[in-house]
C-alpha cells in the first residue's frame, strides 16, 4: 500500500505547528508565568524630560501595605551594578571614538527623558507596587530640555550628558567626498531635496515583561524576558551590568508577542528584576503597561536629511551626496549607533549604478526615549530617501519616473556588484521585479482609473519604489571591523533521537515568524523526517548551546544555514554507520531524504536504523566512531544577503477631508529561495502594513519640553483593519549565492519598500497642486491644508 | 472584599476581589486562564476580548464585580473537549491569520461575535470595520479578514470546506 503524505519540504505552505497553542490560549508568554512566592515590581519613571534629582524620599512608600522594598539608583550604585552597555562603537571622521555616556539602570543624579527609570517599588501585588511607586517623593530640579535634534545642536543648548560636547554622539562619514564633488561639477542636472524620516514607536502587541528568579541553594539566577535574543541578553547583563558568569545566569525568552526590533535590546527592567530577585531571594516580576511601552521601548527612525543627486543629460546618475542627522535619544540603546551608519549609508547606492556616493551622519543626543533598530533599521530610511529622490529627479529632468529607474538599474549581468559604499551585492534582478509589479498593478491602465476617480471628485495617484536591502546579518569579521562588539554567526544543533524523531536547538528566536514550522521543513526536506516529528527548541540559554538571536532577517539565512551545516555532519556520520551496517565502503553510500543506499544497489537503511544503531551500538564501528547522533554547527555568513524588489501603491485622496485610501498595493519581492510561501506572504503583508502606517498614520510627537504627546494608543495612530488594503504579494527569485539555502530574508522587505511607494503615490495624486514632497505621515490634516491652500491660490 | 461567582467556559468559579479588580485580572491572575491577554491600557487593542453572556467585551475595561452571575467564555473554552478546533480557530490556522499569537485570542473572540451579529453574511468591508477594536501588529490584517470571511461562510452553511485554494 502506498501512503501518500503531503510534501512538507522546502517550498510547501505547511500550516503552522505553533498555531494550535496560540489559537487555544495556551501560548506561554512571559507575563503568563506564576512563580511561587513571587513579588511584583513597579518602576517609578521620570515625568520630566530633563531634571536633576535633588532627593528621593521613599519612607512613606516603604511602609505601605504589601511593600517589601523600594530601590533607587543609589542602592544599585552601592552594589556595584553597572550601566547598560552599547554593543556597537562608531568612530568619528577624525578617527576618535563616539561619545558613549553611561546609561544607568536606575537614574543617578539626573533623568534625561520622560519615562527614565528613577526607582522601583516591590510589593506583594502589582497594584500595591504601583500604589507605593506613586507615593515615592522625588524632588526634581527641572532643567531645560532638548526635545529635537535641532534644539540639541543649537549653540548653548543644555548638555544632556556632562561630558558630551554639543550633544553630539558622533560625526561619521563614508565615501569619497572629492570624487563626489567632481561628479557634481560635471552634472547636467542637480536635484536638491530635504526630507524627514518620521519617528515611530514599534508597539509590538505584547508589552515588555521580565521575571527574575534566584535559587538560594545553587546561587543561580534565571531571567525570563520578552527578548528576541536571550543569549545576547545573558552576555550583556551578565558581563556588564550584574557581573555574573554565564554559568550562573539562565535567560529564557518564551513565547514572545512580536518584536520588530524593539525586543533586541537589553533593557533596565531586566537587570532590575534579576538583581532584586537576588537581593530579596524571591521571584520578582514586572510587566509594562502600554503607557510605559510608549516611553521606555526603543523608538525607531527619526532622521533629518539633506540630499543632492547629480545626473547627466540622459538621466544617468553621476553621484549622490547626503547629510543626515540621526536621533539617538537620551542614551545609546544596544545597537543604536550602527543603524544610521552601517545599516543606512551603506545602502545609499540602492538598486542603481551610482558611481560615487558621499554621506555624512551626525548622531545626536536628545531628551527623548532611546532610538534603535525598528523593522528594517536604516534600510527603510535609505530607501525612502532614494526613492523619493528618484521621483523628484524624474519631475525635474522630465524623464518618466519608471524609465529613470530603468536607466540606472544595476543590470542582471553585473552581479556580484560592488557599490561605492562598501557592500557587494551577490544577486538580484531589478528589471524582473519592476516589470512583474508594473504588470500586476496594471500601471499602464492607471490614467483611465485616475480620470474615473476625478469624475467622482477624488484625487488618484500611483507610485512605485524599487529597492534593495541587506539582511542575514552578518559576517563577524566584517562587522567587527566596523565597530560591532559581537560576532554575528548562528548556532544550530540537530539531535536525532534513538527512534528517529528530531530535536533542533537553534539560537534564532521566533516571536511570530513561524520558526517551529519553517525550520522543521528544512529537516523534513533534508533528513526526510516528517514535520510532526521535528521539535524546534529556542529561547533558552540552558537548552540551546549559544545564539545571537533574530533580527535583520537572519534566522533562515544564518540560523537555517547553521542547521543545514549540522545536518551535513549528521549525514556524514550516518553514512559511516550505514556503511558499517551494510558492509559497504563509505564512499559508496548515498543519502536522500531519510534513506541511506549503497550506490547502484537496492540495499538501503532508513535514518531510524542508523539512529537506533548509534544509540544502541551493539553492531557499531565503536573503535572509530562515537555513539550517538547529534551534531552542532556554528555558521558565520560570508556576506549580507540582498533582498530587493518593487512595490507599487495606488491611492485616492478625498479633497474634502484629506483622507488617503490605499486602493491597492502590489509587492513583488526577491527574497531568495522561499521555504514556506504562506509564511513569506504573511511577513510581507505585515511589513507593508507597518510601512503604510509610517507613510500615512504613525508619528511619535514630543512637545518642545520633551513631553511625549503621542503616548498612548489613543494618540499614536496604529494601523487598523479598515485603514489598510488587501496586499498583493508575489515573489521573483534569484538565489543568494553564498549560503547553503539560497535564502535572502523576508522580514523587513514590506516595511522598506512600501513607505516611498505610498508617498510617491500621494505626491502623484497631488500633482495638480504643485507639490514635490509630503512629509510622513501624510495625515488628512496635512493633505487638506495642501489641497485647500492650492485651491485658495487658484481662486486668487 | 466583595465575592463574585461566575461561570467561565462552563465551570463555576468563585473569588474574592477588590472593587477595582478588572475581569481580565481575575481571569488571568486568580483563575490562571492566561489565554486572554492585555496589550494596552486605553481599551484600544482588544487582546483582552472575551464573551460575557454571549457578547464580546473588553475584559480590561470590565470590573470583575460587574460579572457576578455572568456566563463568561474565553479562548480556552472554544475548542471541543476532544480538541477539535472551533471553525474560527481552524480558519485562522488555515489562512495564516496569526503570527506572534498575542492579539489572536481577542481577535478570534471578536471575530466570532462579529459573524454572529451578521447572520445573513458579512462583506470584507464589514469585517474590516468590525475589527476596529482589535489591533494586530504582525499580519497587516489581510489574512485575518480572509479567515473571518471563510469562517463566516462555514458557520453560516454556505460552504463545507475550510481549506483555502491550493498553493
Amino acid at each position: 500500500m502506498n501512503v501518500v503524505t503531503p510534501f512538507e519540504g522546502i517550498g510547501a505552505s505547511v500550516r503552522r505547528k505553533e498555531d494550535f497553542r496560540f489559537l487555544q490560549g495556551r501560548g506561554a508568554y512571559t507575563d503568563d508565568a506564576d512563580k511561587p512566592g513571587q513579588l511584583h515590581a513597579w518602576i517609578l519613571r521620570s515625568p520630566y524630560a530633563h531634571a536633576r534629582i535633588k532627593s528621593i524620599d521613599s519612607a512613606a512608600a516603604a511602609s505601605m501595605p504589601g511593600v517589601v522594598k523600594i530601590y533607587t539608583g543609589a542602592d544599585m550604585a552601592k552594589d556595584g551594578v553597572g550601566g547598560l552597555p552599547c554593543g556597537w562603537q562608531i568612530h568619528n571622521k577624525d578617527g576618535s571614538p563616539m561619545a558613549e555616556p553611561p546609561h544607568p539602570v536606575l537614574a543617578q543624579e539626573k533623568v534625561r527623558h520622560v519615562g527614565d527609570q528613577v526607582a522601583v517599588a516591590i510589593a506583594a501585588t502589582r497594584q500595591q507596587a504601583r500604589d507605593a511607586a506613586e507615593a515615592i517623593i522625588v524632588d526634581y530640579e527641572v532643567l531645560p530640555a532638548a526635545a529635537t535634534m535641532a534644539a540639541a545642536l543649537k549653540p548653548g543648548a543644555a548638555a544632556i550628558h556632562d561630558d558630551v560636547a554639543g550633544n553630539l554622539c558622533y560625526d561619521w562619514h563614508i565615501g569619497d567626498k572629492a570624487l563626489v564633488d567632481a561628479a557634481f561639477a560635471g552634472a547636467a542636472h542637480v536635484v536638491k531635496f530635504d526630507l524627514v524620516n518620521n519617528r515611530l514607536i514599534p508597539n509590538a502587541m505584547e508589552p515588555r515583561s521580565a521575571v527574575g528568579e534566584f535559587d538560594r541553594s545553587s546561587g543561580d539566577y534565571t531571567l525570563t524576558t520578552t527578548s528576541q535574543n536571550p543569549h545576547v541578553i545573558r552576555l550583556l547583563m551578565g558581563a556588564h551590568v550584574l557581573h555574573l558568569p554565564e554559568s550562573k545566569l539562565r535567560v529564557i525568552a518564551p513565547d514572545v508577542g512580536g518584536g520588530f526590533g524593539s525586543k533586541i535590546y537589553h533593557y533596565a527592567e531586566e537587570a532590575i528584576v534579576t538583581w532584586s530577585a537576588g537581593k530579596l531571594g524571591r521571584p520578582v516580576r514586572w510587566t509594562a503597561d502600554r503607557t510605559e511601552s510608549f516611553m521606555s521601548d526603543a523608538h525607531g527612525r527619526d532622521h533629518v536629511s539633506h540630499t543632492e543627486l547629480a545626473l547627466d543629460a540622459n538621466g544617468k546618475i553621476l553621484g549622490l551626496r547626503v547629510a543626515t542627522q540621526a536621533n539617538m535619544g537620551a542614551y545609546l540603546s544596544t545597537f543604536a549607533p550602527c543603524v544610521p551608519t552601517y545599516l543606512y549609508a551603506t545602502l545609499l547606492s540602492g538598486v542603481y549604478t551610482t558611481p560615487v556616493i558621499y554621506c555624512e551622519v551626525k548622531a545626536v543626543f536628545t531628551n527623548t526615549v532611546p532610538v534603535d533598530a525598528y523593522r528594517g533599521a536604516g534600510r527603510p530610511e535609505a530607501t525612502f530617501l532614494l526613492e523619493r529622490l528618484m521621483d523628484v529627479a524624474a519631475k525635474q529632468t522630465g524623464i518618466d519616473r519608471v524609465e529613470l529607474r530603468r536607466r540606472n538599474f544595476i543590470q542582471p549581468d553585473q552581479f556580484p556588484y560592488q557599490t561605492p559604499v562598501a557592500l557587494q551585492y551577490d544577486s538580484g534582478n531589478y528589471h524582473a521585479t519592476l516589470e512583474q509589479a508594473l504588470a500586476s498593478s496594471d500601471w499602464a491602465g492607471f490614467p483611465a482609473r485616475r480620470a474615473e476617480a476625478a469624475k467622482r471628485g477624488k484625487l488618484r495617484g500611483i507610485g512605485c519604489s524599487t529597492y534593495v536591502e541587506a539582511c542575514g546579518i552578518a559576517p563577524s569579521a566584517v562587522v567587527g571591523s566596523l565597530g560591532a562588539r559581537a560576532g554575528l554567526y548562528e548556532v544550530g544543533t540537530i539531535r536525532v533521537h534513538p527512534t528517529g524523531s528530531v530535536t533542533v536547538l537553534t539560537g534564532s528566536h521566533s516571536h511570530g515568524q513561524g520558526h517551529e514550522t519553517t525550520f522543521a521543513q528544512l529537516v523534513a526536506d533534508k533528513l526526510g523526517v516528517p514535520v510532526a516529528q521535528v521539535d524546534i527548541v529556542h529561547g533558552d540559554t540552558a537548552k540551546v548551546p549559544f545564539g545571537m538571536g533574530t533580527y535583520g532577517s537572519r534566522s533562515l539565512a544564518v540560523g537555517g544555514s547553521a542547521m543545514m551545516k549540522a545536518m551535513d555532519k549528521i549525514i556524514t556520520k550516518g553514512k559511516r554507520i550505514a556503511a558499517h551496517l551494510m558492509e559497504a565502503s563509505v564512499d559508496d553510500i548515498e543519502f536522500d531524504r531519510g534513506t541511506f543506499r549503497v550506490a547502484g544497489t537496492d540495499k538501503t537503511k532508513a535514518l531510524v536504523d542508523i539512529s537506533v544503531a548509534a544509540y544502541v551500538p551493539h553492531n557499531y564501528p565503536i573503535d572509530e566512531l562515537e555513539p550517538g547522533l547529534e551534531e552542532t554547527a556554528f555558521y558565520d555568513p560570508k556576506n549580507f544577503t540582498y533582498p530587493g524588489g518593487c512595490h507599487i501603491a495606488e491611492v485616492e485622496i478625498d479633497p474634502e477631508t484629506g483622507i488617503t485610501s490605499v486602493i491597492s498595493f502590489t509587492a513583488v519581492d526577491d527574497v531568495g529561495r522561499v521555504i514556506n510561501p504562506m509564511i513569506v506572504e504573511g511577513q510581507v503583508q505585515g511589513g507593508v502594513a507597518q510601512g503604510i502606517g509610517q507613510a500615512l498614520l504613525e508619528a511619535c510627537v514630543y512637545d518642545s519640553d520633551g513631553q511625549l504627546l503621542s503616548g498612548s494608543m489613543m494618540d499614536y495612530t496604529m494601523p487598523r483593519a479598515d485603514d489598510l488594503p488587501s496586499v498583493s504579494v508575489a515573489t521573483h527569485t534569484t538565489l543568494c549565492t553564498h549560503n547553503p539555502l539560497g535564502v535572502k530574508g523576508c522580514g523587513e522587505v514590506g516595511a522598506i519598500g512600501s513607505p516611498p511607494a505610498v508617498i510617491n503615490a500621494v505626491v502623484d495624486a497631488l500633482s495638480d497642486y504643485g507639490v514635490t514632497h509630503v512629509e510622513m505621515p501624510a495625515t488628512p490634516a496635512k493633505l487638506w491644508q495642501i489641497i485647500n491652500s492650492g485651491r485658495r491660490a487658484a481662486a486668487e | 472584599m466583595p465575592q463574585v461567582t461566575m461561570t467561565v467556559n462552563g465551570q463555576t468559579h468563585t473569588a474574592e476581589v477588590e472593587g477595582r479588580t478588572l475581569l481580565v485580572e481575575l481571569l488571568r491572575e486568580k483563575f490562571r486562564m492566561t489565554g486572554t491577554h492585555v496589550g494596552c491600557d486605553t481599551s484600544q487593542c482588544g487582546a483582552c476580548v472575551v464573551h460575557v453572556n454571549g457578547e464580546s467585551v473588553k475584559s480590561c475595561t470590565t470590573l470583575a464585580v460587574m460579572c457576578n452571575g455572568a456566563n463568561v467564555s474565553t479562548i480556552e473554552g472554544l475548542a471541543a473537549a476532544d480538541g477539535t478546533l472551533h471553525v474560527m480557530q481552524e480558519a485562522f490556522r488555515e489562512y495564516h491569520a496569526l503570527q506572534c499569537g498575542f492579539c489572536t485570542p481577542g481577535m478570534v473572540m471578536s471575530a466570532i461575535d462579529l459573524v454572529n451579529k451578521h447572520p445573513n453574511g458579512i462583506t470584507e468591508q464589514q469585517i474590516r470595520e468590525g475589527l476596529e477594536g482589535n489591533l494586530c501588529r504582525c499580519t497587516g490584517y489581510h489574512n485575518i479578514v480572509k479567515a473571518i470571511a471563510a469562517a463566516a461562510e462555514v458557520m453560516q452553511g454556505k460552504r463545507q470546506e475550510m481549506a483555502r485554494a491550493a498553493d
